[in-house]
């Protein structure tokens, strides 16, 4: 799950991770307060989880509470990447000196934590490490061993971060990042930019924060903020509903049982020359209400023209899934061509139940590259 | 011969008395396997139709000495029971249970990968091998013996693909499920390595997904370290950049872990890849025609 920046923010203050001052605001007037509270200049900045918010006009500095309401009248509503901005973070102005870049992160192919740092930081991060690498430090640390003071130092000195007092401020940002990895079950802490004032007081002026979903249940706090945010209308009431669904672009409907059959389902469809509009997946079996749920979800896009449903039985036999699938048709009205493909276990019996029973607008298949080139041809 | 689990396996199921754990215990052992014992702490004396249910692994050990474990613990403590099962001496562990925690893993695997224990998952089907032993939930009737090795990150895509074969006639030596989260015990190479030595097998079939480095690696292993022939084939083609589809690790970032990426990778390196599961299988078909 991905963190706004002013909950990552409140995460790092947690974490004694030194920031700047701030406040949330969702209306102009919240904004005017905080920038009041806060006084002098502040920066009023769009809460979106999307990046090139500067370059959208999501960010922008205001002298004072007045400015402050004006400006976060221009930024909320604001269209970021297809995100609505609907909050605020009202923070006080930083003087910035210098700006570099620091993040722990899973890497998975080493399967150890990865700390980045570099003296580059900025928006163009992703420049600076494609086209040199040489500047960005980087080290794998062990798991199991908790913070060696050794490595933040290598760390700085790998990045070129020398001076004294810096580098005693940086060294201890990696400290608390590298406790807070594992405490709070992250995926991604990062620092863009992490600044030095002219004072050379170093701090955290953004904060991207993921947290594995699977631990949200030890951090209730964190997963609360999250339940009823924005996105995509058909993906919020899938997470309403508890289905596993992704939104894409096409309008061939696609379900199936396994993420990695369903996965494969959406490329036979691009292959039959259909576009996938969703990817949904309903995991071992195909209960009816479960398939109810989920075609719900998928029919309430309005560009979807068929659906394809690609069941293998597994352990979970066919005729179950023939019979799930009859139940949940009758509780729903549907119109569009449903392609029912069913194979595995007791396939036979199922698809003879489905061919007796299921309404018109359901066509029976047994291979998964008949019933995608029969829906692309049905729904066009 | 086969790999990971064979007529020699005997397993203990922690997890034994859940509803999951109970069924797919009876389903393995109805398969023929070697079901010794079970592990539910509290539940210690009790049993499961007939298979003894201890309060520890250390207990089901003295008394059973089972060589594999299956955990189907709830995901809140399921890195607990790979621990104790390690801690007990178990050589192999199959854990299927889904949802853990990345951080418990990469606890688990850091402290298991330099003891040289086997742990295949989490969030994994099991392996089995056909005619010989089912440790997971891996349908036995989709699959046939014989000389085909099978090694999946998914689940219900790894059915399809085994189906696929066995319609073509071609049976499997052993079907390995490597499970789909960001940490899991054993690689593609891990397993490529065993189906290698594996006197029985004779051709590979490597499924893939997006997300990841762990084909490309493969890619490699397969070309320099590989006699036998592999086939292989990738899910997610059609996913976007920057959605995940479901299985924690099938996330893609930036160009690399891109389905298209890993195909080249293996076709570079002179690898098939099969464009949809019936095409792979063909793959195979053609391979395993042309030897005899």
């Amino acid at each position: 799950m991905d963190l706004y920046e002013y909950q990552g923010k409140e995460l790092f203050r947690l974490l004694e991770i030194p920031v700047p001052d701030g406040r949330a605001a969702s209306t102009a007037a919240e904004a005017r307060d905080a920038a009041e509270g806060l006084g002098g200049q502040v920066v009023v900045k769009a809460q979106v989880l999307t990046g090139g918010r500067g370059k959208a006009g999501g960010i922008k500095p205001a002298d004072g509470p007045a400015e402050a309401e004006s400006r976060a009248e221009e930024i909320l509503g604001l269209n970021i990447n297809g995100h609505v901005v609907r909050r605020l973070w009202v923070e006080r102005a930083s003087e910035v000196a210098r700006e570099y870049y620091l993040s722990v992160t899973f890497d998975r192919g080493e399967k150890k934590p990865l700390f980045m740092l570099t003296r580059e930081g900025g928006v163009d991060i992703e420049e600076v490490a494609a086209s040199t690498p040489e500047k960005v430090a980087r080290l794998h640390v062990e798991p199991l061993t908790g913070f060696q003071p050794f490595e933040a130092r290598w760390l700085c000195f790998a990045a070129g971060i020398t001076e004294p007092g810096e580098m005693k401020q940086v060294v201890d940002i990696i400290k608390k990042l590298r406790g807070g990895f594992s405490a709070l079950d992250a995926m991604l802490l990062e620092i863009n930019p992490l600044i030095v004032t002219p004072e050379g007081e170093v701090r955290a002026l953004d904060a991207k924060v993921t947290i594995d979903d699977n631990a949200l249940y030890r951090h209730s706090r964190i997963a609360e903020g999250q339940a009823s945010e924005d996105g995509d209308p058909q993906e919020r009431m899938a997470r309403e509903r508890g289905v596993t669904y992704v939104k894409l672009d096409g309008e061939i409907g696609v379900l199936g049982n396994g993420a990695g059959l369903v996965m494969s389902t959406l490329d036979v469809v691009g292959q039959a020359g259909g576009r996938p509009a969703n990817f949904c997946d309903l995991g071992g079996g195909a209960q009816a209400d479960s398939v109810v749920s989920a075609l719900e979800v998928i029919t309430s896009d309005r560009s979807v023209r068929g659906i394809v449903f690609n069941i293998f039985g597994g352990i979970t036999r066919g005729d179950e899934v023939a019979r799930g699938l009859l139940e949940a048709l009758d509780r729903l009205t549907i119109d569009l061509p449903i392609v029912v493909r069913l194979d595995g276990t007791l396939a036979e019996a199922g698809r003879a139940l489905l061919a007796e029973r299921a309404p018109q607008n359901v066509y029976v298949e047994s291979t998964m590259l008949a019933a995608a080139g029969r829906v692309v041809e049905l729904a066009s | 011969m086969a790999i990971i689990v064979d007529e020699r396996t005997r397993v203990v199921v922690q997890g034994i008395t859940g509803r999951e754990g109970q069924f797919h215990a009876m389903r393995n052992r109805a398969y023929g396997t070697a079901v010794v014992a079970g592990v539910t702490p509290g539940k210690g004396g009790a049993d499961v139709e007939g298979v003894p249910v201890f309060d520890s692994v250390r207990a089901a050990v003295a008394e059973t000495n089972p060589n594999t474990a299956m955990v189907f613990v709830p995901a809140p403590f399921a890195a607990d029971a790979i621990f104790e099962a390690v801690d007990a001496g178990i050589e192999t562990v199959i854990c299927i249970t889904e949802g853990i925690p990345a951080h418990d893993m990469l606890r688990v695997y850091s402290h298991i990968r330099p003891r040289g224990v086997r742990l295949i998952g989490p969030n994994c089907p099991g392996v089995l091998s056909p005619g010989k032993a089912n440790v997971g939930i891996i349908p036995a009737e989709i699959f046939s013996e014989g000389s085909v090795g099978l090694v999946s990150r998914s689940g219900t895509l790894t059915y399809q693909i085994g189906h696929e074969l066995t319609q073509l006639g071609i049976g499997q030596s052993s079907i390995v499920g490597i499970g789909g989260d960001p940490v899991v015990g054993s690689s593609f190479i891990d397993i490529l390595q065993l189906f290698e030595a594996d006197r029985e097998t004779e051709i590979v079939i490597m499924v893939g997904e997006i997300g990841g480095a762990e084909e490309e690696k493969a890619a490699a292993f397969i070309a320099e370290r590989m006699a036998k022939p592999a086939v292989s084939y990738i899910a997610g083609f059609s996913a976007p950049p920057g959605k995940t589809m479901g299985h924690a690790g099938a996330i893609i970032s930036g160009t690399s872990g891109t389905a298209q990426a890993k195909a080249e990778a293996l076709r570079a390196h002179g690898v098939q890849v099969g464009a949809n599961p019936t095409e792979a299988a063909q793959l195979v078909a053609a391979i395993a025609g042309a030897a005899t």
